[in-house]
């Protein structure tokens, strides 16, 4: 199949970028990513410089990859990371447009590639459960209802792509921040900085320069391991109480 | 050069814990006095990074990608090993000692071996406690399933993403560290040389991706956690970006290569669907445990695997291997799918068999299938668009994994004092061949619980002189880096840089892939050293040093598997025997089975850089054998 691409390209933050079309000819069972090498490998031949875009591990876990495709994080597959997604969803003279995240907490770096480091700064601010190594109990020595522990795997399985933030009008990071704070929030040994937990993440959240969240929901539309909105209504239900309360220490233990 | 292994004597059971005790501490206060440098943020690098920093020391954590969250470890699918023995099926530490010195074929340290079994235990706990969601039963405890190579079931998992839960609980766990100050983070930096002083590892330089800048980092000890070198075939399970530049750097610098020829085939991947395929997928292993696998019994047989009768199915795993079934360890899979393609049954292109889940949902059911693979069925349909609730899945053997790395001693030092290898980038506890979910058990276990006691041994008892920036040997390093990048880019050739390695990749898999022989080898040894020199006259590095530049890195990668390819090969072409994912074709059983050597191989070859231009120096480290006995390997 033939189709246009039209590439933001940009050589450094620092400088500014234009689309640029090119032409290719891909086949249906390569990847996008795998398309995206055809035409680097084209334009090396042609000795033009290749188009610089994030990606690792090619099996939607790793969670580099990502960007625009006609207006949609990731493209138009739902559930999907673009290196997951396959040309056999696109036909012959398809144009597509391809841009980085949109975020001004994501500085574009070059091209595709943006800077997301804004993330590892909120999980920094206290997305984790304060256990140094050697000071477990044993690992059943807390049962955890399989339901709960579900639940937290579902918020667990985020991948800190981004594209909740790129999708979102207001450039929010509430999905992903809203994932981690239930994945924790939600397990009994979560619960001793639950308080602290949520007041810390948003706090980080609001000095990154991210939007607020108004309740629009591009971001689970788009969000290729289908993290749920109420990972939201977690976050805010922890950080309200926490912030009414001016506790910082937890005093529940009911986990939900 | 002299290999000490420092391998503890004494009853197995309490060698690690009277080692330990032996071993010197730094006090508390003192701690914070120590800078430390850990390469790769994996389970092992950010497993280790955290702990450091907990204890109370200083450390530097790198790694090439944007954060420290996406190391490849974060792709592991089916699980981690631990001899918790919550089944009360019969497990015990002993139990998984044996189980992984046996998988291993008996190329592996028994006494590194019985302390990672100790301290898989801990692994779990402390992963539990970080809020890792592993998968639990209804009455709230941990549940496990078996995977090859054992016949307890002792492994844990979290859905089919229990790497990057780990990864997750590793990386929360350094997050903290970072916020508290006692670590701090270079991601999109790449470590491209390290500095030695004195005989001793005291630095590294590195080049930001981001400005292209290259500068020093210097400190009291190193650590590489930085995987494996499975790309060196070009199509492997592994991230694009995984490399063995940082492990073949400081080969070049003094630390011995062991084992480069062991590499792991992993028996279930998606099939090569053409030219343009940039990386294989993985499909966990755990698949096996309710999958069959199959080809039709006739040649050429091109029905829909539906229409095949179940009489003119070979299922040929269940009919070889009676007693593991379809459960063989990778190693035996691997080589029977090739065995039945190479017979002209494979299906798909003819590099294929089935993996068939047909009895499994007739048994549990479509929603019981789901329950525990769902994940991984969605992801086949994602990338060969077929449902394989429907149609058997297709799968063909694909490397995977490399146990051999940078020889280390009982501690994790490499023969550079100072200079330690930790997780996948190391040689020590899989020997020839790793059971499945032990990678991640031994890159936590190096990481939370051997590294953080052993490293601190090193510093108590090491007089370290103070350096600076101004040392010529850190100059030097500096010198070298610059002058690679200088040199790409000088080059303007016409061939662009993954052309060479696609075809380094096919010229390795072909020759020493799942099956090697003397004659190919030794075609190898030849050819690598022809397309190195055609990579120095005629690759292509667009831009410029300054500025984030992917062909670059990229190029500074395949230069390292140009060489170290060759070193995989003269490890494979000295060792003449077959031993776990190392097959020479010329020794097998009648039977087609792997035929050890150990009168004249039961050892590990740490090879040591001879300098440019010159061969490598072989080193023998003899291995014995005082608890499990070596034996033909057996899973009849």
């Amino acid at each position: 199949m033939k189709l246009t691409l039209h590439i933001w390209r940009q050589r450094s933050s620092s400088e500014p970028g234009k689309m640029v079309p090119y032409s290719i000819e891909a086949n249906e069972h390569m990847s996008f990513l795998e398309m995206l090498d055809v035409l680097n490998e084209d334009l090396v031949a042609k000795g033009e410089e290749p188009v610089a875009f994030d990606h690792d591990c090619r099996e939607g876990i790793c969670g580099s990859c990502g960007f625009m495709i006609n207006g949609i994080a990731h493209g138009p597959q739902p559930s999907t990371t673009v290196c997951q997604l396959h040309m056999r969803h696109f036909k012959n003279g398809d144009v597509l447009y391809l841009e980085p995240w949109r975020a001004k907490a994501f500085p574009v770096l070059r091209d595709l590639v943006v800077d997301r480091s804004a993330f590892d700064r909120i999980v920094a601010a206290g997305g984790f459960i304060s256990v140094s190594t050697g000071s477990a109990p044993d690992g059943n020595a807390i049962p955890i209802p399989k339901k709960y522990s579900d639940l937290s795997m579902d918020a667990a399985a985020c991948i800190g792509c981004g594209a909740c933030v790129a999708a979102c009008p207001n450039a929010a990071a509430a999905l992903f921040t809203g994932a981690k704070i239930s994945h924790l929030g939600i397990l009994p040994q979560g619960q001793p900085e639950r308080n602290e937990r949520a007041l810390n993440m948003v706090a980080q959240v609001k000095q990154e320069m991210f939007g607020s969240c108004t309740n629009i929901g591009e971001c689970e539309a788009v969000c290729p391991k289908e993290i749920k909105l109420e990972v939201i209504a977690r976050m805010n239900r922890d950080y309200l109480l926490a912030s009414w309360t001016n506790r910082r220490e937890a005093s529940r233990s009911d986990g939900i | 050069m002299e290999l000490k292994s420092k391998c503890p004597e004494g009853p197995i059971e309490t060698r690690w814990e009277k080692y330990k005790f032996d071993l010197k501490l730094v006090n508390p206060a003192n701690k914070r006095k120590y800078n430390i440098i850990v390469v790769g943020s994996g389970l092992a690098g950010g497993s280790a990074s955290a702990t450091l920093a907990e204890l109370g020391y200083n450390v530097k954590c790198f790694c090439f990608q944007d954060s420290p969250r996406r190391a490849h470890s974060i792709a592991a699918q089916g699980g981690i090993n631990a001899a918790k023995n919550y089944q009360n099926d019969g497990d015990s530490i002993y139990r998984l000692f044996y189980d992984t010195v046996k998988g291993g074929d008996f190329r592996a340290r028994e006494s590194n071996v019985y302390r990672l079994a100790q301290i898989s235990v801990n692994i779990i706990d402390q992963c539990v406690a970080q809020g890792v969601p592993f998968a639990r039963e209804y009455g709230g405890t941990l549940t496990n399933r078996s995977f090859g190579g054992a016949q307890v079931s002792r492994t844990f998992y979290a859905r089919g993403q229990t790497g990057q839960q780990l990864l997750i609980g590793a990386y929360q766990a350094l997050e903290r560290q970072i916020g508290l100050g006692k670590v701090q983070m270079f991601p999109r930096t790449e470590m491209l040389d390290v500095i030695v002083i004195d005989g001793k590892a005291r630095g590294i330089v590195v080049r930001n991706l981001v400005t292209g800048k290259v500068e020093s980092h210097l400190a009291d000890a190193v650590v590489l956690g930085t995987g494996g070198y499975g790309n060196v075939f070009y199509l492997s399970t592994n991230a694009k970006g995984s490399n063995c530049t940082a492990i073949w750097r400081a080969y070049k610098r003094g630390a011995a290569m062991a084992n480069p020829c062991f590499t792991q085939i992993h028996p279930t991947c998606i099939p090569v669907s053409g030219d343009y395929q940039s990386k294989l997928t993985l499909m966990s292993e755990s698949l096996r445990n309710d999958g069959r696998i199959w080809v039709p019994l006739k040649k050429g047989d091109t029905r829909a695997p539906g229409q095949v009768p179940e009489p003119e199915r070979d299922y040929y795993l269940e009919r070889r291997y009676p007693s593991f079934g379809n459960l063989v360890p990778r190693d035996v899979a691997s080589r029977a799918a090739k065995a039945v393609c190479d017979e002209g049954r494979g299906v798909g292109t003819g590099l294929g068999v089935y993996l068939d889940f047909g009895d499994a949902i007739k048994r549990l059911g479509k929603q019981g299938v789901k329950e525990r693979y769902g994940n991984l069925f969605d992801m086949y349909e994602r990338i060969t668009g077929e449902n394989p609730y429907e149609v058997p899945m297709r799968i063909y053997p694909a490397i995977h994994y490399t146990m051999g790395g940078l020889w280390v001693d009982y501690n994790l030092m490499t023969t550079v004092p100072g200079l330690y290898a930790i997780g996948e980038a190391n040689f020590s506890d899989h020997g020839a061949n790793r059971l499945g979910a032990s990678a991640l058990m031994q890159g936590l276990a190096d990481g939370y619980f051997v590294l953080p006691y052993t490293i601190g041994d090193y510093l108590a008892s090491t007089k370290l002189e103070k350096i600076d920036h101004s040392h010529a040997a850190v100059r030097d390093a500096e010198a070298t880096v610059a002058q690679q990048t200088n040199r790409f880019l000088g080059i303007k050739g016409s061939r662009t840089v993954a052309s060479f390695h696609r075809e380094l990749g096919k010229l390795v898999w072909d020759e020493c892939g799942m099956a090697r022989n003397e004659a190919g080898l030794k075609r190898a040894i030849a050819k690598i050293p022809e397309l190195r020199e055609q990579f120095w006259e005629s690759v292509s590095v667009l831009g410029t040093g300054e500025e984030l530049n992917q062909s670059l890195e990229n190029a500074g990668r395949v230069a390292d598997f140009l060489e170290f390819g060759e070193l995989m090969c003269v490890d494979a072409l000295h060792r003449a025997e077959s031993c776990g994912g190392h097959f020479r074709e010329e020794f097998q059983t009648p039977e087609g089975e792997a035929k050890r050597n150990d009168d004249q191989y039961s050892y590990a070859a740490a090879w040591e850089y001879g300098g440019p231009g010159k061969a490598p120096i072989l080193n023998k480290e003899p291995l014995t054998f005082d608890y499990v006995h070596p034996s033909q390997r057996s899973y009849k």
